[in-house]
């Protein structure tokens, strides 16, 4: 009885049972013959469960022993462990926060009642993604490992191809499949080399393997692709955009949020089963962390889809992550504790900030989305006026995902720099001050973009004459959005609280950074609380000057950007293309906006149109005319599969017989 | 009892040969279904009493010599298929290859590293010849009612196989296995309805024109 109890009370068993239950949520709806009891029954049950597994992350953060689960499961692959360690934990984190609050605002944004065909398997298989999540960071073997991830994978292709009776969605939910599973193949190498090293298909204990051997370059390198392709590191994003932009909102928050973060999960596993990595393993991650920041926010800057942009800003952040794991690997690589540690918490820190604030920001184009019918930003205008409280949370979201100072992407950001400027002083890495500039311009970009979407969207007046208007949006839709506006703020507040949170993590993950002394970090960041909450106070004060103010004078209210002229029309307005041409023109050679503009003739020209379309350089350059050529140089090939049963049959049993003859 | 076993495989020989050579679907359906009851009854002689092995073998038996023949049965009826099985090759030369392959397997199984108290047991050549004798139906065969037999075969063959491997069978294998088999009859019935529906006839042939191009 009282191992039972203790059992019970063992936060690693919740955290698991908490998983276990999230992936359950959507069964009864299956079953349930009225609708909506089911979806009403799976936000229940997934809150309630991640209400339990959170707590049970946290703790299992700061607490110094991991207990180890192993499942029974009699496949010939060795022990199948689960443990919960502080770097699993830590990414427990956002899984169960997420899923939580997306399950919460599917109730008001994918009522049952209103889509009754396609609920059940959202809700179903919106569990399934979470569950498998959260059990991912926890397996320990790799077979078990990749049977997760393949759960993963498919759960997030069916969400994305929720509404599969639109070609483009159908399309896009090709293009992530054939890219998470080119993905998974260099992941199978992945394992098999990893259990040829260490002799069983356990992964490896930390610090246990050299990167000496040959097959260390190789292990890490099909580890950055296969994980690489799940988190859309720069060469490998071309299925992001589309899937991002083409799943229900609260399942883009899911994978933006989440998911992206498993493929990192990954990558940062793997490189702690080394205790002596080479530079090139941190130069390489450095480079391809910048060039994918800078080139995912130019991307979102010429986006007119709202989602799109939202999913560029995606490949951005990953960037700016993966740029900070590859400082800290320099730093390991190295011995230099400061840069390790800088870095190290820098992208961990991100990974959480960007898993309040993009999740924050989805979930408040789906409230738009749905109001205005439309995700082109050229169509959309004056939406604060019908919905002033989303407008908030929104430009809250944005101001954080910008690095400006009050919020939590700022504090993130900063580490980095601070890290990437500590170099000065030392004589080995100097040249890493030359990221900052371009993580600096990075920022700049970012503002860019997100002004153009909040301006378009929200302020201005509407620019479609068949926009409905806009009204606020639910309880059940505006909750899960202040959750995550209320943790850009607590973060961005206190920022020496957060580091802690960090802290378990980035021991586990090294011992060099360890011994360092953190008091003089924690000093900075307890100045720069002290700042921003200066900052929140002239904010409000302000805010509260305003209001007073408005009390007293008279309020008319008219159209916005009348700019002086008596009849204003909507059309006047810079649409988001115009605003950011410039922008985009700077970055010509990479991205390519193809606009079709009218020609016009005379005094008065007649109506005419004019269109953009960013285009998707690396996918339409590269990729679809080299598969292209795979397609008729492997034609010879298709001759195999004519579709005759039987010939099928035959193919096997020559096969079975040659095996046959070749084991004597 | 072994050698009673040894004799009952004999028997299972036999009917891969009849289920080769028939004309008639309606007695190659009967003949799977009596190879599957004689392997039905095989595991009670050489493992020791249990209820659980009674559990087993009665549901072996219900499944495989009543269920499966009855769905097949049915199949053949309401899709008004002509009874013969219009095999791609002869029935001579399909039979001279089972000969050939039942001949191949008896010399592999020799040469097989077997434990000695298997040695002298004919259940890995019988296993072999009747998995090859599956494939042969399977390949040569043109309706869909004849690949479905070949599929039992085939997996009686395998059946054979597992006699020999597992000293006390689990109960979960062998439910898996069964349920296998129904669910494996149960989707190629819904196939054959479709198939008959979309071409009006059951030719496996025809499936040709759902080539992607």
């Amino acid at each position: 009885m009282f191992s039972v109890l203790q059992g019970v009370c063992d936060p690693a068993l919740v955290a698991l049972v908490a998983a276990l239950v999230i992936g359950c949520s959507g069964i009864p709806g299956l079953f349930l013959r009225m609708p909506g009891l089911g979806q009403l029954c799976a936000t229940v049950t997934t809150i309630l469960a991640a209400l339990a597994g959170l707590p049970a992350a946290l703790m299992l953060l700061f607490s110094s022993a991991t207990s180890t689960y192993i499942l029974s499961w009699g496949l010939p692959f060795g022990l199948c462990e689960l443990t919960i360690d502080p770097l699993s934990a830590f990414f427990l984190i956002p899984v169960f926060l997420v899923a939580a609050a997306g399950s919460l605002f599917a109730l008001g944004y994918w009522p049952a009642a209103e889509h009754p065909s396609t609920e059940r398997g959202l809700t179903f298989f919106y569990g399934i993604l979470a569950s498998s999540m959260a059990i991912l960071v926890t397996a320990r073997n790799g077979v078990f490992f990749l049977m997760v991830w393949e759960i993963m994978a498919l759960s997030a292709y069916f969400l994305l191809a929720t509404e599969h009776e639109h070609e483009d969605v159908r399309r896009a939910g090709i293009v992530y499949l054939i890219a998470t599973h080119t993905g998974s193949a260099a992941l199978y190498v992945l394992f098999s080399l990893l259990a040829s090293q260490s002799g069983s298909y356990l992964l490896p204990a930390a610090g246990s393997l050299s990167a000496l051997p040959p097959a260390a370059m190789v292990i890490a390198t099909a580890a950055f692709f296969g994980f690489g392709a799940k988190a859309g590191i720069m060469p490998f994003h071309i299925w992001l955009p589309s899937a991002h932009a083409n799943a229900p909102s609260h399942v883009s928050a899911m994978m933006s949020g989440v998911m992206l973060k498993m493929g990192l999960y990954g990558i940062f596993r793997t490189l702690t089963f080394f205790h002596d990595p080479p530079l090139i393993w941190g130069a390489v991650l450095t480079v391809a962390g910048i060039s994918s920041a800078l080139l995912g926010i130019a991307f979102a800057v010429a986006q007119r889809d709202m989602k799109r942009l939202l999913a560029c800003s995606s490949i951005e952040n990953i960037g700016i992550i993966t740029t900070g794991l590859g400082v800290a690997m320099l730093g390991i690589s190295s011995q230099n504790a400061p840069l390790a540690y800088l870095g190290m918490a820098g992208a961990l820190l991100h990974i959480l900030n960007h898993s309040f604030f993009k999740p924050l920001l989805f979930l408040g184009s789906g409230v738009i989305i749905h109001a205005t019918g439309t995700r082109n930003m050229n169509l959309m205008g004056g939406v604060a006026k019908g919905m002033p409280k989303v407008a908030f949370l929104f430009l809250i979201g944005s101001i954080a995902i910008c690095g400006i100072p009050p919020l939590n992407g700022f504090v993130s950001e900063f580490l980095l720099y601070f890290g990437l400027f500590s170099q000065l002083q030392t004589s080995s890495l100097v040249y890493l001050v030359l990221l900052a500039p371009l993580l600096a311009l990075v920022g700049g970009l970012a503002v860019v973009a997100f002004t153009k979407l909040y301006s378009s969207v929200f302020l201005g007046t509407s620019r479609s004459h068949g926009a409905v208007h806009p009204h606020e949006a639910g309880l059940t839709m505006l909750l899960p959005m202040a959750l995550f506006a209320l943790l850009c703020l607590l973060v961005g507040v206190m920022p020496q609280w957060a580091l802690r949170l960090v802290a378990p993590a980035i021991a586990s993950f090294m011992p060099l950074v360890s011994d360092i002394d953190q008091t003089n970090y924690v000093l900075i960041l307890n100045r720069i609380s002290m700042m921003t909450l200066i900052l929140c106070a002239v904010a409000i004060a302000a805010a509260l000057f305003w209001r007073w103010r408005l009390g007293y004078a008279r309020v008319t209210k008219t159209s916005t950007w009348g700019c002086g002229y008596q009849r204003s029309s909507s059309r006047m307005q810079y649409g988001a293309s115009s605003f950011s041409e410039m922008a985009v023109s700077v970055f010509n050679g990479i991205i390519r906006q193809k606009i079709t503009r009218p020609a016009l003739k005379g005094l008065f020209p007649e109506a005419t149109t004019c269109d953009d379309k960013p285009s998707e350089t690396l996918l339409e350059r590269f990729v679809l005319p080299l598969c292209t050529v795979a397609g008729v140089s492997f034609t010879f090939l298709r001759r195999l599969q004519h579709g005759q049963m039987h010939v099928y049959m035959i193919y096997i049993f020559a096969t079975l017989f040659v095996l046959m003859l070749w084991a004597h | 009892m072994i050698t009673l076993a040894d004799q009952l495989l004999v028997l299972v020989l036999l009917i891969n040969f009849v289920a080769l050579g028939t004309s008639r679907l309606i007695f190659s359906i009967r003949a799977v279904a009596i190879q599957g009851v004689i392997l039905g009854i095989l595991p009670g002689l050489i493992h020791p009493f249990s209820w659980h092995l009674v559990g087993i073998i009665s549901m072996i038996l219900v499944t495989k010599g009543l269920v499966i023949p009855m769905l097949l049965n049915r199949a053949v009826r309401t899709a008004e298929i002509k009874r013969e099985v219009e095999p791609y090759l002869g029935y001579v030369p399909t039979l001279l290859l089972g000969a050939v392959f039942t001949a191949l397997s008896f010399g592999f199984a020799g040469k097989l590293p077997m434990l000695p108290e298997h040695q002298n047991y004919m259940f890995v050549p019988a296993s072999m010849a009747t998995l090859m004798t599956g494939f042969l139906i399977l390949t040569t065969r043109r309706k869909a009612i004849s690949q479905v037999l070949g599929y039992l075969v085939l997996e009686n063959g395998i059946f054979i196989f597992g006699l020999l491997l597992a000293e006390a069978m689990p109960i979960m294998v062998e439910a898996g296995a069964l349920l296998d088999l129904l669910v494996g009859t149960f989707v190629m019935g819904i196939v054959i309805n479709h198939i008959s529906r979309e071409f009006s006839s059951l030719d496996t042939s025809r499936l040709t024109s759902l080539k992607e191009e």
